[in-house]
């Protein structure tokens, strides 16, 4: 497997680096947590690019250039974080990706072009997750093991024990990574993932990832929740767990790399929780104004990369424009691309068929008399 | 023995559910002696989920709803799972098998009794088929296991220990010679192991449906634990009044066989759809509209249904039963009906 948590080993389409001049620390540091200049230039530059796309699509979802927005600012430090250490690949060597519709950061991470984000908000026949089917961020990458997102709270929850069952099976140190937002963990679907991934002698290596915003759309957590900390529901499982602040990314980027290393090696499951902010609302729907109230993740490692003469503010500057008009160019491209068709409405709902006497090849309407 | 053919043969890596492995083998049994078979823990949606990551993952699950009146917690899965491949444009196949048994007739009281294919076939993305004897049983598991798509087999209960009048090609012609081979021992088991016998494969394609009895008085729709009380109904029928019919077994509720049924229809001019599902939006219902809308000309007298009540579930006296679903002699009289009113 590649390691990577290894920065040289980040490849150029992750965001690259950035030069600075003068003397820069080796290191950034949180307390306890250090994070290398470089990684940490490598995941301010993937903050910067997913908020940009975030802002753009909001911008879209007003204009009328998409029709619905939803999304996750305020959680770039855990995306981009987790996005940047997943072992991308296709079956299960490597890590599976059970998201839910907050995690862009994850995918620019990875290296997904931030086209491929607006093309599906957009709505295009191009959307290469849905075809224009499914809302933004609802991503599906079989190449890199990203399942269906769905709107669907919670349901990703109880398909992570299944990939991890063969990727435990499998051998190796691919693990399946589930994540969702604090209130979908009221679903019961969330216990059934703890209960099935630590089955006594049939422990499965599944990373639980918890981001917890606060909020369930107007509800707050505090009036719905008992539990103060979600990852202490792993408790009776015996699964580990730990909670962390989601808005320092230095913080989350070593604990993502120890969860990480503890599900990969040990083969069992571990549940993180990140408390982060809730930056535009739950979605378009509730207007998707800024709250200014909230700590901003970005904007506070901005200022420690500032502080810490790591980066400076002209830097900050060209990377800010440089992200921006990479989403510009996008939603400029994608306004001139196809549409769905209404021949394109049934297709993919079958997959080719040997044994299926009516619909050997795909769905073609109700069934008919032979000719 | 379609399962350990599939385990055998045709890449099943999972058969699990709730009591589906060892020591029970399934509460019908149905799963002894299975190298793949594991036992879960008692939560339907986990089972659902389940399979569908490790079919992501490139596996081939065959996971079981113990009773399908069960099913109703994971009907929003279900429809995920059905959706998967329409929603990621063509990208992910969901190629899982969910078994479960259906119907009433063993007595199964308000929470064994339901029927679920009127459900089921709302499913978009699923195929649904339901065998009425075992060798059909057989070739729509094997079909099941091989379609890249998720199948739901529902196995009428009341069906599940009848006997067959076709053997499954390679099965023992002693049936007691069969159950000393594959049944498990009562009481310890822990040493037992199957003796299979060299079954070969077999398919019923999905979407085939079959004529199981031929006629021309009347067509006669039906599915499930009705089968053989239509095809023993028409048999005395037509030692009683001459009357004969279609009888035709749908095997497949989805994708259904309207060649076969239409052209029944066209023949017969008279159409009776029967089965034991709830009348409220039944699925006989939807047979009931193409019916009309494509053979309104055709249709001698008026198409009619025989249904389940609209009742809450099914009590346990017995009373309840009989007078909840159709029955034998309600079967009869419908078929009779038809063929009786003047055109």
């Amino acid at each position: 497997m590649a390691d990577s948590n290894d920065p040289d080993d980040t490849p150029a389409d992750r965001g690259g680096r950035l030069g600075t001049a003068g003397f820069i620390p080796a290191v950034v540091r949180s307390g306890r947590d250090a994070m290398s200049t470089e990684v940490a230039l490598t995941v301010f530059r993937q903050m910067v690019r997913t908020r940009a796309l975030e802002e753009r699509g909001i911008k879209m979802s007003k204009s009328g250039e998409a029709y619905f927005w939803i999304g996750g600012p305020g959680e770039e430090a855990v995306n981009v974080c987790l996005g940047l250490q997943v072992n991308k690949g296709a079956g299960p060597a490597y890590d599976y990706l059970h998201l839910h519709y907050r995690n862009a950061g994850i995918l620019l991470g990875m290296g997904m072009p931030m086209l491929d984000h607006v093309r599906q908000l957009a709505m295009t026949a191009t959307d290469r997750h849905s075809m224009g089917r499914n809302f933004v961020g609802h991503y599906a990458m079989p190449e890199w093991n990203v399942v269906p997102v769905t709107s669907v709270i919670e349901v990703q929850m109880v398909m992570a024990p299944g990939t991890a069952l063969m990727q435990k099976r499998h051998g190796g140190e691919g693990i399946s990574i589930a994540v969702s937002g604090d209130a979908g963990t009221a679903e019961g679907d969330f216990e059934s993932c703890l209960l099935w991934s630590s089955r006594p002698g049939n422990e499965l290596p599944v990373l639980t990832v918890v981001t917890n915003n606060g909020y369930g759309i107007s509800v707050t957590h505090d009036s719905q929740h008992a539990v103060k900390h979600i990852a202490r529901r792993a408790d009776p499982y015996g699964i580990r767990h730990e909670t962390i602040d989601g808005n320092d990314p230095v913080v989350v980027w070593n604990a993502v790399a120890r969860a990480m290393r503890y599900v990969r090696t040990q083969r069992k499951p571990f549940v993180l929780e990140a408390m982060v902010s809730r930056l535009h609302g739950h979605s378009s729907s509730s207007g998707a104004q800024r709250n200014w109230q909230e700590a901003d993740c970005l904007a506070l490692f901005e200022q420690k990369l500032i502080d810490g003469g790591v980066i400076d503010a002209d830097q900050v500057a060209a990377l800010r424009e440089e992200a921006k008009a990479e989403a510009d160019d996008a939603a400029v491209t994608v306004a001139g691309e196809p549409r769905p068709t209404p021949l394109d409405v049934p297709l993919g709902t079958y997959a080719p068929s040997a044994v299926d006497a009516v619909y050997p090849k795909d769905y073609t309407g109700l069934p008919q008399r032979r000719r | 023995m379609a399962l350990h053919y599939g385990e055998e043969h045709l890449g099943v890596t999972d058969v699990f559910g709730e009591d589906v492995g060892p020591p029970l083998g399934g509460v019908f049994t149905a799963t002894q002696g299975l190298k793949t078979a594991w036992n879960s823990p008692l939560d339907e949606r986990g089972i659902l989920g389940t399979a569908m990551g490790i079919a992501y993952a490139g596996g081939k699950p065959v996971c079981e709803i113990q009773f399908c009146d069960y099913a109703f917690n994971s009907i929003d899965l279900m429809k995920v799972a059905g959706n998967q491949r329409w929603c990621s444009a063509g990208a992910f196949a969901m190629p899982i098998v969910v078994m479960t048994p259906n119907g009433a007739g063993i007595r199964g009281s308000i929470y064994h009794s339901h029927s679920f294919e009127s459900w089921a076939s709302r499913l978009a993305g699923w195929k649904v088929v339901m065998p009425s004897n075992p060798l059909d049983a057989y070739g729509l598991m094997l079909a099941a296991i091989q379609d890249p798509n998720p199948v739901l087999v529902l196995l009428p209960k009341a069906l599940m220990r009848v006997k067959g009048d076709q053997p499954i090609p390679g099965e023992p012609a002693d049936s007691d010679d069969l159950g000393r081979m594959i049944d498990a021992p009562i009481g310890d088991r822990t040493d037992w192991r199957p003796n299979w016998p060299a079954v070969e494969e077999y398919i019923v394609p999905i979407g085939k449906a079959a004529r199981v009895r031929e006629g021309h008085s009347a067509t006669v729709l039906t599915w499930g634990r009705l089968v053989p009380l239509c095809a023993k109904a028409a048999d005395e029928l037509a030692r009683e009044f001459g009357h004969t019919y279609d009888v035709i077994d749908l095997r497949s509720i989805f994708p259904y066989d309207w060649d076969l049924i239409s052209r029944s229809i066209e023949k017969t001019g008279r159409l009776l759809i029967a089965n034991e599902d709830t009348e409220v939006t039944n699925f006989g219902e939807h047979l009931l509209r193409r019916a009309i809308d494509e053979h309104f000309y055709d249709l001698l007298v008026k198409p009619r249904t025989l249904m389940g009540k609209h009742l809450p579930g099914i009590g346990m006296n017995q009373v309840y039963e009989d007078n909840s679903v159709p029955q034998y002699p309600d079967v009869k009289a419908a078929m009779r009906d038809i063929t009786a009113e003047p055109a």
